[in-house]
């Protein structure tokens, strides 16, 4: 939800200035997941349906601790409990804290079609405005991550908001209030970058981890939430992590050359026939011309 | 149909004041449906393709309306598309003269229809019109299921909602560019066109100038008297 005093800087299918770019400058926040000291005891996924007042949502059992296999519309945060065979036979259990990753270049917000119904607010946090929302699901084919789930009661989308409530009153959100290990920290992106930065060379140099690294993809401008990895050369471990996401290159394709090419096409079409108009006029300008020359 | 070179003479089709039946009831009525659902469906898909014309939308009851009857009103269209398949495909293939239609199109830009090969009940540019919406009903048709469902796809075929949203764009602006045209030859350009698809009749001026060929079926004139 809207939060007065979080500015926005990206609104989605919007025709006029964003109203909060560039008034007011304010630190990019993020949350950082170290996936190295994570237990799996849930505790962010019952703060989340918690703080977020989301309603009962089953189980669902798939021989795993996992909760169920997504996320669901109700339920923005879920561990991704997964077995990994490491090349010596020793099994590794890898959980992930998966939720909305707050691109800094949503896929999502790009392939919106309603006007405001996907904001990004000057702090990075990409909020959906379910009151804006219409429910086309455009959302869920410009996310490369998997996220945007639909109700299909409220006929809306929703996600992950990072608290947003909570953080534009200065809270940390609810995952991170909750988690009893530490492996959640959430502050300005520059300090969890230096800090996660400072916890995979701390994992490489001293806990045997060669590969331990940070998840922060380039390919969407970097992202509101990051990982630290025992692996990070193999995000694909931890529940299909991509190890190179971007916005799908059909959505980009779509917004842009192909919108504009057909814009053109279309404005260009409409004054071509004026001017065919104009230049030839009708075929005929009574029935009597009808007839071909030299009579009926 | 009747083949081709046989002249024919269909006398029930001529009606009085030198005029002749050119669409049928359950045509003109078929043509209608297919035209307004289509023109609700370019109007609510245009205001979801820009932001510069999400006012559409807004204008037609808000743009969630928008969303909930698009898919439906798209399977009218289907339907209606479908049904026309099964009235006018039989006449809708393409022949010799078409060719030479298409050769001298030139002269049907420049409004010099003497000078175009006798087309039959329908030129080549219309017969290209009906298979162009025929096959673009069943692309958007298609993409247009992955759209609506799109949240029923699994992560593992995610490909199949990139690919809709290209055909669906794709195909829906080659559709709106026919229609522009349609619109502007049966309203603007051809006098009596429109009215032909309203009470269903043409002038045998009309009919011996634009469709020859058809003109000669109905009336039973020779080849030499053309």
């Amino acid at each position: 939800m809207s939060q007065a005093t979080l500015r926005i800087q990206k609104i989605s299918a919007h025709s006029g200035t964003v109203p909060g770019e560039d008034t007011q400058r304010q630190y990019q926040v993020c949350k950082l997941v170290d996936t190295t000291t994570c237990i799996g005891c849930k505790a962010c996924e019952v703060a989340c349906v918690e703080w977020n007042d989301m309603p009962f949502s089953p189980t669902a059992f798939g021989n795993t601790y996992q909760t169920m296999p997504e996320t669901r519309w109700n339920y923005w945060n879920l561990i991704l409990f997964n077995e990994h065979e490491r090349e010596d036979g020793t099994l590794q259990w890898l959980m992930r804290k998966h939720q909305c990753m707050h691109c800094a270049e949503p896929g999502c917000l790009e392939a919106c079609p309603a006007d405001g119904a996907i904001v990004q607010y000057t702090n990075g946090i990409v909020d959906f405005q379910q009151a804006n929302c219409i429910g086309c699901g455009y959302c869920i084919t410009g996310c490369p991550f998997n996220i945007p789930k639909f109700n299909n009661v409220t006929k809306r989308m929703y996600k992950c908001s990072l608290c947003a409530d909570r953080v534009s009153e200065g809270l940390e959100p609810a995952c991170i209030k909750s988690c009893p290990t530490g492996c959640l920290h959430f502050g300005s992106k520059d300090d969890m970058t230096e800090l996660a930065g400072i916890r995979a060379k701390q994992l490489r140099d001293h806990y045997g981890y060669d590969k331990a690294g940070v998840y922060d993809p380039p390919g969407v401008g970097g992202t509101g939430v990051i990982y630290v990895l025992h692996d990070a050369t193999q995000p694909e471990l931890y529940g299909g992590l991509p190890s190179n996401p971007s916005i799908p290159l059909a959505v980009k394709f779509w917004k842009h050359p192909l919108k504009w090419l057909g814009n053109i096409a279309m404005v260009g079409g409409l004054i071509g026939l004026f001017v065919h108009y104009l230049k030839f006029g009708p075929k005929a300008r009574e029935e009597a011309d009808l007839a071909p020359k030299g009579g009926a | 149909m009747k083949p081709r070179g046989m002249i024919g003479y269909h006398p029930e089709q001529i009606i009085p004041h030198d005029h002749i039946l050119r669409y049928s009831f359950k045509e003109r009525m078929n043509h209608w449906i297919a035209a307004g659902s289509f023109i609700y469906l370019m109007l609510t898909g245009l205001a979801f393709w820009t932001p510069w014309l999400f006012w559409i939308a807004t204008m037609l009851g808000g743009a969630e309306l928008s969303r909930m009857l698009h898919p439906w009103i798209g399977l009218v269209f289907f339907v209606s598309v479908c049904y026309m398949f099964t009235l006018w495909a039989s006449q809708m293939n393409f022949e010799p003269v078409d060719k030479e239609w298409w050769n001298s199109l030139g002269h049907y830009i420049r409004n010099q229809d003497d000078q175009m090969p006798p087309a039959g009940r329908y030129n080549a540019g219309q017969k290209l019109l009906f298979w162009s919406f025929f096959i673009g009903g069943l692309l958007l048709l298609a993409s247009g299921l992955v759209l609506w469902f799109t949240e029923s796809i699994p992560w593992n075929l995610r490909w199949l909602r990139y690919l809709a949203v290209i055909v669906h764009a794709g195909t829906a602006l080659l559709t709106i560019g026919n229609f522009m045209i349609h619109v502007y030859m049966g309203v603007f350009a051809e006098r009596g066109a429109f009215g032909s698809v309203i009470r269903g009749d043409v002038s045998l001026a009309f009919a011996k100038r634009y469709h020859p060929g058809w003109y000669k079926e109905i009336v039973g004139e020779t080849e030499t008297q053309k």
